[in-house]
């Protein structure tokens, strides 16, 4: 069927080579005077598959990206947009020509080679028929990429695409090997500063330091790291206790971050994350076809409460569908303020004194109920009566919500970075279409001029925070809990990652 | 003997079939398309009609279940969708650690319960019968993940004694991996003691109100050497039904303690593959755990031959 299957020489090597490395972990956290050189990273969700171009669930490229895989450019923990592959480029001033000057010397981890015909192959396998790109739309507006020579690719473009610099930074824009590709969901082959080792599904993958890394202005100081997945709360706090794991990046329940306060070998980082935590609403239908009646449900919620209620009061507040973390952010919760009085006048402006009652689909992970029923609360007070609907995600919500649009309001974290043309998008689970708002988002992609589109950023945020197609809540907070001698992880989380070539262990 | 040992294999045959009909069509009509939750929010429907294709989801319902079908019996379980990689393989990679922890749980309750049952049984409304019922109810009663988490608390993160979870490996030695059982082994026995307790309690007093104890006894046999020679060994059947039930509660039972432990067991595959929708490895892994159970309910049917010579001369 597919060409995954693993020969039994293969298979050989590779228990070997994970029978090598796990005697390796056991004398190296032996050697107390050497200095430290692995980690164990802990991540509540296992990836599916190992390539970030093929699927679209985040913890791939946390695992991944920046790792095994790089990209023409790289997005750094500012959110900035910063040469990786591509040393430089020059955009022309029609927006229509982007040609980029590749790094040379620069291979594989099975040796091949990178030049401009292997990015045009990673692109192509992107953008062409058969891909399984869960970004495809990122290259939709790439028409004819040309290779004048190996360090110089040419993008024509059939208009202008202003997030194309910033979306080729993505996991899912990574370049891929012409030999390697195939496989590499299974054995992933970049050419990041570490290499694939070995995964042993439903525990652990395992990667250690690329001898032959090209970028030479990154000091890699560690040698193997191993991605461990466990997914109860209970158990991640108990191994990163114990020193099982040396760190969570992202720790799973918010109302455990207390225990870890009074040990002096584990620190505590709360940055910011790009999930979204929206209710959105189905604005094609009754009474939310009405603003006034999503105005009122706005300013009959208090998002501190929400977040006291739902995450342990870790989070920051929203007015838009934006974050702190993306450029151009504009405060906007004061647009529509906690205030009952007000919402109550609303909803009777709208026709609906008494209240209505309507049905919210929450999705089982732990802040959408736990939001849902603070809500619950809290609209109560206007009168309106909201039914909470448990559906499993990502299955039936995918099928009721997402595709179906079947559905009057749910609550879920968006992930995607930048990702507030999600309310331009026809067709999209908001049913939400205002021509005034498609048409920033449209002007965003025309121009490529970072002032510009900074400007239109905040017109957009302003749009979604007096609209509100969907009521915004707050954004995800990072709950980081690490080994005190742990130095360079990401505080904050401007795209879904675990960044390993700055991380090192103090002496 | 042979007649009924071909009628067995045959109904075995006969009953994976349905089975394996049926959750095709579970599996079938439950909501999710496994290609719309891979490529997430943002995918364009072209992309999703390729992975569909490359999955071969585009194939009719019939077809699919027959190609299934026809791989199932060469010995092709075909590929998970989300990892890309054999079934069997995976089957197999999660069998090396649900199985010694199911054995080694079923090793525990026996040595837990059978002692205790013949103990509570020989002293009827004693204290110790009293504390053996109280002690039982209790194990019963506390549900395995709760009692793991417990002893991670108190083995792991107290006393440092044993890992607090996940899996080293059996190529890591067969030391740390029996270490990193051994907690999860004691979650998912306890239950399974109390239940094992109690039946023993009772099938040992039946036999001891037996005529032919009573008559041994009449002989002058001493109390003692009644129960282990003639009370104990006629009490076993029932017990070993027990067990043989308790062998699939225990498979069962462990997607619990798997998760609590962060085991990489079936238990934890069949529940990712469920979330994830992966229908292919749900198919597998379900038609597996019900090949275990009838043959462990075969087994069980064997075993009762063993124990008991009179139903030898049967059928």
């Amino acid at each position: 069927m597919m060409p995954f299957d693993m020969s039994p020489a293969r298979r050989i090597r590779a228990i070997l080579a994970s029978a090598a490395l796990s005697t390796a972990l056991l004398f190296s956290s032996h050697g107390a005077f050497a200095a430290r050189t692995s980690l164990v990273l802990g991540m509540t969700i296992e990836p599916q598959g190992l390539d970030p171009t093929a699927a679209a669930p985040v913890a791939i490229g946390q695992v991944t990206w920046q790792n095994v895989f790089e990209g023409l450019v790289a997005i750094d923990r500012e959110g900035k947009i910063v040469p990786q592959l591509a040393k430089s480029w020059e955009i022309s001033p029609d927006g229509l020509t982007y040609t980029f000057t590749l790094q040379e010397g620069v291979t594989f981890h099975d040796g091949e080679a990178f030049d401009s015909s292997v990015a045009k192959f990673s692109l192509d396998r992107a953008r062409g028929p058969d891909s399984t790109n869960g970004q495809k739309r990122f290259f939709a507006a790439i028409d004819t990429i040309e290779t004048p020579d190996k360090a110089t690719l040419v993008l024509k473009l059939k208009k202008p695409q202003g997030s194309l610099l910033y979306w080729l930074g993505w996991p899912a824009s990574v370049m891929v090997g012409t030999k390697s590709a195939a496989d590499d969901k299974t054995k992933p082959v970049g050419t990041g500063p570490f290499t694939f080792v070995s995964w042993t599904k439903g525990d652990r993958v395992e990667l250690a330091a690329n001898p032959n890394y090209w970028n030479k202005a990154v000091k890699v100081r560690l040698e193997t790291v191993t991605f461990r997945f466990i997914a109860d709360a209970q158990a991640q706090a108990a191994a990163v206790t114990t020193g099982g794991v040396d760190a969570f990046p992202e720790f799973a329940a918010p109302e455990l971050m207390d225990n870890f306060k009074d040990n002096a070998d584990l620190v505590t980082v709360i940055g910011n994350t790009e999930l979204k935590v929206v209710a959105g609403m189905n604005n094609a239908r009754k009474p939310f076809n009405d603003k006034r009646v999503r105005q009122a449900l706005m300013m009959a919620i208090d998002r501190q409460t929400v977040i006291d209620g739902a995450w342990s009061g870790l989070g920051t507040a929203i007015g838009s569908h934006y974050t702190p973390n993306d450029r151009a952010y504009v405060d906007l919760t004061a647009k529509l303020p906690y205030d009952v009085e007000k919402a109550k006048a609303l909803l009777a402006e709208a026709g609906y004194p008494d209240g209505f009652a309507f049905t919210i689909k929450t999705p089982q992970m732990a802040y959408a109920p736990r939001s849902a029923e603070v809500m619950q609360a809290m609209l109560a007070e206007i009168g309106v009566t909201m039914t909470i609907e448990p559906t499993e995600f990502p299955a039936k919500w995918v099928q009721d919500v997402l595709k179906g649009a079947d559905y009057d309001m749910t609550i879920v974290a968006h992930a995607e970075p930048m990702d507030i043309d999600i309310y331009a998008r026809d067709p999209y689970y908001f049913n939400y279409k205002n021509p005034a708002f498609s048409e920033i988002i449209n002007k965003i992609e025309a121009t490529a001029d970072p002032a510009a589109q900074d400007a239109l950023y905040q017109d957009a945020q302003t749009i979604l925070a007096e609209d509100v197609p969907a009521l915004f809540l707050f954004v995800m907070p990072k709950l980081g809990v690490w080994n005190a001698k742990l130095k360079g992880l990401w505080e904050n989380e401007p795209i879904p990652s675990n960044v390993l070539s700055e991380v090192y262990w103090e002496e | 003997m042979t007649g009924l040992l071909l009628r067995r294999i045959a109904s075995l045959v006969l009953t994976l079939l349905a089975v394996s009909a049926l959750i095709f069509l579970v599996m079938d009509v439950l909501p999710g398309d496994p290609a719309a939750i891979m490529l997430g929010t943002s995918a364009t429907p072209e992309t999703l009609e390729a992975l569909r294709r490359e999955l071969g989801l585009d194939q009719p319902l019939v077809l699919r279940y027959l190609s299934w079908l026809a791989g199932v019996a060469t010995g092709d379980l075909g590929m998970s969708y989300t990892y890309g990689v054999p079934v069997a393989g995976l089957i197999a990679e999660r069998l090396v650690v649900t199985l010694p922890l199911a054995f080694l749980a079923i090793l525990l309750s026996v040595a837990i319960a059978i002692p205790l049952g013949v103990a509570s049984a020989a002293r009827r409304n004693s204290v110790v019968d009293t504390a053996v019922g109280f002690l039982s109810q209790m194990f019963i009663a506390v549900p395995g993940f709760w009692v793991g988490l417990l002893l991670v608390l108190v083995f792991s993160v107290s006393f440092g004694w044993v890992p607090s979870g996940g899996f080293p490996g059996w190529q890591a030695g067969v030391l740390p991996a029996l270490g990193a059982l051994v907690l999860p082994a004691i979650a998912l026995a306890l239950p399974q003691a109390g239940v094992l307790t109690r039946v023993t309690r009772s099938a040992v007093i039946e036999v001891m109100n037996e005529d032919f104890v009573r008559t041994a006894r009449a002989k002058g046999l001493p109390r003692r050497k009644a129960l282990w020679r003639h009370a104990v060994p006629n009490a076993l059947v029932p017990v070993v039904t027990i067990l043989g039930l308790q062998f699939t509660f225990l498979i069962a039972g462990a997607v619990l303690v798997e998760n609590v432990f962060n085991l990489p067991g079936l238990g934890r595959l069949a529940l990712q593959a469920l979330s994830q929708r992966d229908i292919i490895v749900m198919q597998d892994v379900v038609l597996f755990f019900a090949a275990l159970v009838i043959v462990m309910n075969f087994l069980v049917d064997l075993s009762y031959l063993a124990l008991d010579p009179r139903l030898r001369g049967r059928t």
